[in-house]
């Protein structure tokens, strides 16, 4: 049986990862996918820990994350189709007009 | 009858005063008229019915009425109470009968300025306050009636307010005022701290039950009495507002002069003669600043050519008569001087706005003259109040004024004759400033033809194109017969047995103002032998006069000339108002330009601006996070994770 803490650990270098490029990346699509990589991240803590508690909510909050991440996914596209047609640009160092 | 009715004599003028202050805007001018006169009236008519319950009842009259409590802290309480004794109805007849003549005056007088609804508003607010005054049953209550005629002037005075001299004589008198009003207050605050209550009856009674009570204390309030009676009554050194206070129309020096605010000095120290009595420095005092206030403002008649500001002058020498009294504790002569001083210079505070009236707004006695034959009423009735003034024998202040100089010769006062003898001399000059005025408006040849454009806020038709000379229009002229008759024959009251009469006056005042004239009975002197000289100063003041403005015009001019010092020290009244803007005025803008300066825009304006330079530098900083760069927003979000995440591992802080 593979110890939780591989589990964890594994967990924490996706998270550096998305975490890492969420904040070098300019693409918004780049930074969409490294927010879901950061999202993923902790459901498999979740899912780790349900599994060695033997918890059934862990796995129920999983869902919730993922229902969450799709609903996010779909309103955050349509933005970014928005913005693209408005800005002709997806670099994300060009749309701070909500600065100060 | 019903106690009740008390509280409808100055509700009313309050209610006359709302409804002209709030909607009296839209009303045309009579209604106006109707309203104030109305309110002014119907307390008049309670007054008279008092004074009839008053011959029903016999001697001790005492109606009081008492609310709720006003104030109650432990132990001590004020009630909004009134109480109508002698000497409280006498003060009430002649605030509303002589109150309600000037409103009749003003009706014609100010029948072509502006603002007339406001004008009587304030009369009406004017005649409330003083009610207020005199009813009060306590010192708490008087200080409020005090502090609101203050407050009434002020508005009156400065009623022409687009007028700089206007505006200034109303604050003058408010600012002197309130130096007065502080001794009134400082000797409220004695009286509840020693004796608990500021009940008239409480604290007079306390004062006569006990006779071991320190002089030292009832020293120290009766000066501080006097102090606000200085400043309310005119006195020195207080006296300056009053002449200033010229620059209201005149109904309003009729009615601050004669009938209301310069004699609550006086009602209040005849009030508080209990306090007075039994403290011999401060009736030294008294006398001494009465008498020398007669003097001077005397001396300063003299010279005068505002025919207004010689009445204003002579005002504030007769409020020295007055106080002169109280000093001698002949509070009865005070009193019976108010009265007939009220009568005689209403009358010629009146007629004086009648002569204004005619040579079309026109003060200055240089440019008038000749007015005789044509406004008769006004001359007639003028003669009379110049000569009660003046002290013609059997007019009005020939009694009265007299009797304060019997009692002042007679009384056991340390300086009762030296005062005497300034009452005398002041007798003589009074009578001189008095026919000086008359001989110049109404006598010699007619000086105004080339009056064109005076104003003096009274904005009349005829000003610009010479003067057409005028009589008064009834309404006017009336009230002046009335105040004529009652200067000339007020007197009679108060006869002393002297000659024949029953001093009925004094014999009604009794009751309240008791103490004080007992022991002079035995005196020798001969009340005839005293009357006799002040007949002779009106005779020397009249001939001189006659002799210096009638019969050779020019003489005043002459002498003014040939004694050019004193008549420049006279012209200007002393240099006092000089002598107060330096010692006092300048040294005060100095430290406000000094607080100006250093205080106001050091620390005042310093302080905020300050912290709005702190406020502004934090804000910069954490302007930069908010640079709207998503990334960044997420670094700081990670750092600030981070810095928890190292806490909860690495120290003992408890994360939550």
């Amino acid at each position: 049986m593979v110890p939780v803490s591989y589990y964890l650990i594994l967990a924490a270098i996706l998270f550096t990862i998305g975490m890492a490029s969420f904040l070098v990346k300019r693409n918004v699509i780049s930074v969409f996918m490294s927010i879901e990589l950061m999202l993923n991240a902790v459901n498999l803590t979740f899912v780790a820990f349900s599994h060695m508690w033997h918890q059934v909510s862990g796995q129920i909050f999983v869902f919730f994350v993922m229902v969450v991440a799709a609903a996010e996914a779909a309103v955050g596209l349509a933005i970014i189709i928005a913005l693209f047609r408005a800005r002709q640009t997806l670099s994300i160092d060009q749309v701070d007009l909500m600065k100060n | 009858m019903n106690p009740n009715l008390l509280w409808y004599i100055p509700l009313l003028p309050f209610l006359g005063f709302l409804l002209n202050g709030t909607i009296g805007r839209k009303f045309p001018r009579p209604l106006v008229v109707a309203v104030a006169l109305f309110f002014t009236a119907i307390p008049a008519g309670i007054v008279a019915y008092l004074w009839t319950v008053l011959k029903a009842a016999g001697a001790p009259l005492a109606i009081s009425v008492v609310s709720k409590p006003w104030i109650a802290v432990s132990g001590f309480t004020v009630n909004f109470a009134f109480t109508v004794d002698h000497l409280t109805l006498l003060m009430l007849s002649i605030i509303t009968g002589v109150g309600f003549l000037i409103h009749l005056y003003s009706a014609g007088y100010m029948a072509h300025e502006e603002g007339f609804w406001r004008f009587f508003a304030y009369l009406n607010l004017f005649m409330f306050f003083m009610l207020v005054l005199v009813l009060s049953a306590n010192f708490l209550l008087l200080f409020v009636g005090w502090e609101g005629v203050g407050l009434a002037s002020y508005l009156l005075i400065g009623f022409y307010f687009t007028k700089d001299s206007a505006a200034n004589a109303g604050k003058k008198a408010f600012v002197v005022n309130r130096i007065g009003d502080l001794g009134l207050l400082i000797a409220m605050f004695l009286l509840i701290a020693n004796f608990h209550t500021l009940n008239f009856d409480g604290v007079f009674a306390q004062i006569a039950a006990n006779p071991t009570i320190s002089t030292c204390l009832l020293t120290a309030i009766g000066f501080m009495l006097l102090l606000g009676a200085t400043g309310k009554s005119a006195q020195i050194p207080l006296y300056v507002w009053l002449p200033d206070a010229m620059e209201g129309p005149t109904p309003v020096s009729a009615l601050i002069h004669a009938a209301t605010m310069v004699t609550a000095g006086i009602y209040m120290m005849a009030r508080c003669h209990v306090i007075l009595d039994r403290a011999p420095s401060v009736m030294i005092t008294i006398a001494i600043i009465g008498a020398v206030t007669a003097l001077m403002a005397a001396t300063i008649g003299l010279v005068q050519h505002d025919i207004k500001r010689v009445l204003a002058y002579s005002t504030v020498s007769q409020l020295g008569y007055m106080v002169l009294a109280c000093g001698v504790g002949a509070y009865t002569a005070g009193v019976f001087h108010l009265m007939t001083h009220a009568f005689f210079k209403a009358l010629l505070f009146l007629a004086a706005g009648s002569v204004i009236h005619a040579v079309g707004g026109e003060q200055d006695m240089r440019k008038m003259g000749g007015l005789r034959s044509k406004i008769p009423v006004t001359f007639w009735t003028m003669t009379i109040g110049v000569f009660t003034i003046a002290g013609a024998p059997l007019l009005a202040a020939f009694f009265s004024k007299d009797e304060i100089l019997y009692q002042a010769f007679i009384s056991p006062s340390p300086v009762g004759k030296l005062v005497w003898l300034i009452g005398v001399i002041t007798a003589g000059l009074t009578s001189f400033y008095m026919f000086r005025l008359w001989f110049k408006t109404f006598f010699g040849a007619p000086r105004f033809e080339e009056a064109t454009d005076a104003h003096h806020g009274h904005h009349d038709a005829h000003a610009g194109h010479g003067i057409h000379v005028h009589e008064s229009p009834l309404v006017m002229t009336l009230p002046l017969m009335i105040l004529a008759v009652l200067s000339a024959l007020s007197g009679f009251l108060g006869v002393p047995e002297a000659f024949g009469g029953h001093d009925e006056f004094g014999h009604f005042l009794a009751p309240v103002l008791s103490s004080g004239e007992a022991e002079h009975a035995a005196s020798a002197a001969s009340p005839i032998l005293l009357a006799s000289v002040s007949v002779a100063m009106f005779a020397v003041g009249l001939l001189v006069a006659w002799q210096m403005y009638y019969r050779k015009p020019g003489t005043g001019a002459a002498l003014a000339a040939k004694l050019k010092p004193v008549y420049s020290l006279l012209d200007h009244k002393y240099w006092v108002d000089e002598i107060y803007g330096t010692v006092i005025v300048a040294p005060l803008a100095m430290i406000s330009r000094f607080g100006f300066g250093a205080v106001e825009s050091g620390v005042v304006q310093g302080v905020p601006t300050a912290g709005a330079g702190i406020t502004r530098g934090v804000g910069a900083i954490a302007r930069r996070m908010q640079s709207g760069n998503i990334r960044s927003y997420a670094g700081w979000l990670a750092l600030g994770a981070a810095v928890i995440l190292f806490l909860a591992i690495f120290t003992q802080v408890p994360v939550r």
